[in-house]
């Protein structure tokens, strides 16, 4: 029997806001523990929630951008449950009224739409840090009053790799959104999946494990991929999946349970008496969407139509919004797009690479990428040349003309010039000339080679060949060599 | 004529014109304390030094201020930079606040002097101040009877005489039950009125800071200080705080509704005789008498207690022995930690409050209770919006019985509940109410409940005032100057 697996994901992911979403403290990551509280977000007797509105406003631009329908009136509720670092012993989230719903974004690949169920609005939890005091625990508050999201998809991706698809995509998106950095490793963007296995063709589901733990979308793979197994082997042995919670272990590359069903904490949510339901009127959410960027979808199909670019370019380029800036502003520069592109992809995100550098940190400015295809483009210089003004670009950091011009290295594509150099290069060899013209034409790029050692290798490749054949081709009465000096060079 | 000023009111005149000095009122309010607490314990706590310190500093400078120069007392529920703010818990005893309540802050500006902090039942759940980790109040009028609760220590501290007014807290009757068992005026704002701002929550929905006071217009001067919105608390209502023009007209035509189906059973004999007495001083005085119906009255206190008690279990579970309160030591695990601390810092009212809290929004009862609840809520506000399509204000005594005695209830906590059964229909709709000290039986205070449409308070008031001018009634603090009958 084959079987499939059914996987949902619930995506928390942390809102860049300068301020936490019901007080005034920072939200800025790795200061000293504790640093970052007030009584309202360190649960002081007495204090109460204000919500900051630019979370709000942060939401609703994921619930646009995810073609989420937004609720003009929806609740906050508690979550309540004990630990040390929520200290209020409960959490401010969305129950039974989120903010946004019934949305979709579209995988890249097989282009698949994915269809979000809801993405709410809470608040983060503080820090236990259980490795810095022998025999007991501490609590970091600075996280706590974070503003989340949680994006919860429906359970229709099928595959370790298409949830991996669907969050590279989320992701792209809420980066795009400027709402949220996408940095797992911080843990601003935290994922836990559901999964279930039931035999192919099958319309009822399976019973479900949710993973916990799940931090970089490797680990995300790696975990459906144990999942997937493990339920597929019971089942195959007609055992039973019992539903639970379990843990990913990166180390070990394998789950764990965390806690049973029985054990599932009851978290007796109710309407949030502190604040007022969030209404969001038409002209705010008019106003968020007038000022949504353009979005990785929409942007890809554009610079497959104004630049020329095939699919997977589009994509690459795409990818992030700095990227796709990066690249429309050297493609402002009058190069070629597609050789824009090229340069791009390969020179610029090759250079990035090999030194570790994100693209803000770049050493070669977009506007010199763009003014170096140019140059090649009008042939002023070579391609072989373009990489070494491209590789003192990475160096200097200097535009391609000052270098090109600090180093002399103008290609030469003069008429005149070139004909004195294939002059001189044929006065020099007459035995070659002779031969050449004897028969033994293979002797062109032994031309080519030394005039290209003598102009150090500036010469215009195409229009040197040309005026080399038409003086080798040449009667040889007409051939009256004059002599080297008078080549200028 | 009686020469001694007694309210806030008379005594603001006296400050005033120079014939008083704060530093006066303070030293002989220490002084009364110091006679009288010993016995009555209305005060957990008397900031003497500060008190003096803050009467100089008002004596370097002009009279300022509504309340320039007032002493008064806030209750432990209150969060107030000075001293602690213990809820009465001996979870919180040592407890200090990092800042003060909106409504400290607010009285701070208008120039009342805080004195100390007042008892009250644990965390605001009971009505007798006998739930106090810190030992129970006594009633002024008889130390063998209770002042009510939970705002016990604000309002017997009023009616002795040893500050010019209270701040209390009402969640379902918490300070129109002391005022009417003291023999004081005690208000409970409409919801959203007063910011709840530090106000240490015991049920969110229905909380609401009042004064007690000595007279309706004392009542009226102090919660026009402590009004208005407060961008803190997003559950205040943005409106300036209301004008009260008028206090102590008479207001002939004034339509009084009176719910008499609901007043039917477990009604105590004095109190109805007083209450019908009340309603005959009214319509002699040229108000019309109106019949009104409030079918859904009769579930207050069962809604009540599912609303408040779902709201509080989940208000009071940041006392988890991790931060600033109480931790059991030696604790191996944090369920232990959480259990042990629990277990050894809330009072036996609390905790079984926060397990009915607890049960009432457990997965698969919510519909059937909290839910239901809030459904009883809003056909209580339709109850209240027929009536007072039929009337201007609505009568009903404020207590069912005269105070009871010490311990006389404490081993039967339904009996307890349903102190506030007149008490929590506002509470659960959110409209003002004001308790009016009346009458007397048996040497000990009665009052009478008005209450009013959300956020007509002036109306309320006025009422009140006029109802007052009608009784009579001569407060405690008058009958041992000798003035009284």
């Amino acid at each position: 029997m084959d079987f499939e697996a059914v996987i949902g994901l619930e995506v928390h992911a942390q809102l860049r806001t300068a301020s936490k979403i019901f007080c005034p403290c920072s939200t800025r990551f790795g200061a000293e523990p504790n640093t970052q509280t007030c009584p309202v977000c360190a649960g002081f007797p007495g204090v109460l929630p204000v919500l900051n509105e630019k979370v709000v406003e942060f939401a609703l631009r994921a619930g646009l951008a995810t073609h989420c329908t937004i609720r003009p009136r929806s609740r906050f509720a508690r979550k309540n449950y004990f630990y040390p670092d929520l200290p209020k012993g409960y959490q401010i989230s969305q129950f039974d009224e989120p903010l946004c719903e019934a949305g979709w974004l579209q995988i890249d690949g097989d282009g698949r739409r994915i269809r979000i169920h809801r993405i709410h609005l809470e608040e983060d939890a503080g820090k236990t840090l259980h490795d810095q005091d022998p025999g007991s625990s501490l609590v970091d508050l600075n996280r706590t009053g974070t503003p989340l999201i949680e994006i919860v998809s429906e359970p229709e991706l099928r595959t370790p790799a298409e949830a991996h698809a669907y969050l590279t995509k989320l992701r792209q998106i809420l980066v795009y959104l400027e709402i949220c950095d996408g940095n797992m490793e911080e843990g601003s963007l935290r994922c836990d999946a559901n999964v279930s296995v039931r035999p192919q063709g099958r319309s009822t589901l399976g019973v479900k494990v949710e993973i916990k733990n799940l931090n970089s979308f490797r680990g995300v793979e790696g975990a459906l991929h144990f999942e997937i197994a493990r339920h597929t082997a019971l089942l195959e042995q007609g055992g039973r999946v019992v539903q639970e919670t379990r843990l990913w272990d990166a180390e070990k590359q394998e789950t764990r349970v965390l806690r049973s069903k029985e054990e599932a904490h009851d978290y007796r949510y109710f309407p949030e008496p502190d604040l007022l339901p969030l209404v969001v009127g038409a002209a705010w959410l008019e106003t968020v969407r007038q000022a949504l960027p353009e979005l990785p979808d929409a942007k890809q199909e554009r610079f497959e139509r104004q630049y020329g670019l095939g699919r997977y370019d589009a994509l690459v380029l795409t990818s992030t919004r700095t990227l796709a800036d990066y690249y429309e502003t050297a493609v402002a520069g009058g190069g070629d797009s597609k050789k824009v592109a090229n340069w791009v992809q390969t020179e610029l995100l090759g250079l990035l690479r090999a030194r570790g550098l994100e693209l803000e940190s770049s050493p070669v400015q977009a506007t010199s990428l763009g003014e170096l295809v140019r140059l090649v483009d009008s042939g002023s210089l070579s391609g072989k040349m373009a990489k070494e003004v491209f590789a003192d670009m990475a160096e200097s950091g200097e535009a391609p003309a000052v270098i090109v011009a600090r180093r002399g290295m103008q290609q030469i594509g003069d008429t005149a010039t070139l004909q004195g150099l294939v002059d001189a290069a044929l006065a020099a060899h007459p035995a070659e000339v002779a031969k050449y013209r004897a028969g033994k034409t293979k002797l062109l790029g032994y031309f080519v080679g030394e005039i290209m050692k003598a102009s150090r290798g500036q010469a215009h490749p195409g229009t040197l060949e040309k005026l080399l054949l038409a003086a080798l081709e040449a009667p040889a009465a007409g051939g009256e060599p004059r002599p080297p000096e008078a080549a200028g060079i | 004529m009686d020469p001694t000023p007694w309210t806030v009111t008379e005594v603001g005149e006296k400050l005033r014109d120079g014939s008083l000095t704060p530093t006066t009122l303070v030293e002989s309010a220490l002084a009364r304390i110091e006679k009288h607490d010993g016995s009555l314990r209305c005060m957990t706590q008397v900031f003497a030094p500060e008190a003096r310190r803050r009467a100089r500093a008002l004596e370097s400078g002009a009279p300022q201020g509504p309340l320039w120069g007032i002493p008064y007392v806030a209750k432990e529920i209150l969060s107030t930079r000075t001293g602690r703010t213990t809820c009465g818990s001996r979870f919180l005893e040592h407890y200090e606040s990092p800042f003060d309540a909106t409504v400290i802050e607010r009285l701070d500006a208008a120039g009342a002097i805080l004195l100390g902090k007042s008892n009250m039942d644990e965390f605001a759940m009971g009505s007798s101040t006998e739930n106090s980790a810190f030992g129970p109040t006594r009633n002024p009028w008889d130390a063998s009877r209770v002042p009510g609760g939970s705002s016990g220590g604000s309002a017997a501290a009023v009616a002795a005489d040893f500050v010019g007014f209270g701040l209390g807290s009402d969640t379902g009757g918490s300070i129109r039950l002391p005022a009417s068992f003291c023999g004081v005026v005690g208000l409970k704002p409409t919801y959203g009125r007063v910011s709840r701002y530090g106000l240490v929550a015991f049920a969110s929905s229905l909380d609401q800071i009042g004064p007690l006071a000595k007279s309706v217009g004392d009542a009226a001067l102090v919660f026009a200080c402590i009004a208005g919105h407060d961008r803190r608390d997003s559950t205040s209502l943005p409106l300036a705080p209301p004008a009260h023009a008028g206090l102590g007209e008479p207001l002939p035509g004034l339509r009084v509704g009176v719910p008499r189906d609901w007043l039917g059973d477990g009604l105590d004999a004095a109190v109805r005789h007083d209450f019908d007495r009340v309603l005959e001083r009214l319509r002699d005085a040229g108000a019309v008498l109106v019949d009104v119906q409030l079918p859904h009255a009769s579930h207050g206190v069962a809604s009540y207690y599912v609303v408040a008690t779902a709201e509080a279990a989940s208000n009071l579970a940041r006392f988890d022995g991790v931060r600033y309160t109480r931790r059991a030591g030696a604790a191996s695990d944090l369920a232990t930690l959480f259990e042990t601390s629990r277990r050894e810092g809330f009072g036996d009212e609390v905790k079984r409050r926060i397990l009915l809290g607890t049960f009432v929004l457990s997965s698969g009862y919510y519909d059937a209770y909290y839910l239901r609840a809030q459904k009883v809520r809003t056909l209580l506000r339709r109850d209240f919006d027929a009536a007072f399509a039929r009337c201007d204000i609505i009568a009903v005594p404020a207590a069912p019985t005269p105070p009871f005695r010490l311990g006389e209830k404490t081993s039967d906590p339904l009996q307890m509940y349903l102190s506030d059964i007149f008490t929590v229909p506002a509470n659960l709709a959110g409209l003002p109410a004001i308790s009016v000290p009346t009458g007397m039986s048996d040497g000990l205070p009665l009052g009478t409940q008005l209450l009013a449409p959300a956020l007509e308070e002036a109306r309320l008031l006025r009422a009140a005032a006029w109802l007052e001018s009608l009784v009579g009634f001569v407060p405690l603090g008058q009958r041992r100057n000798g003035q009284g009958g």
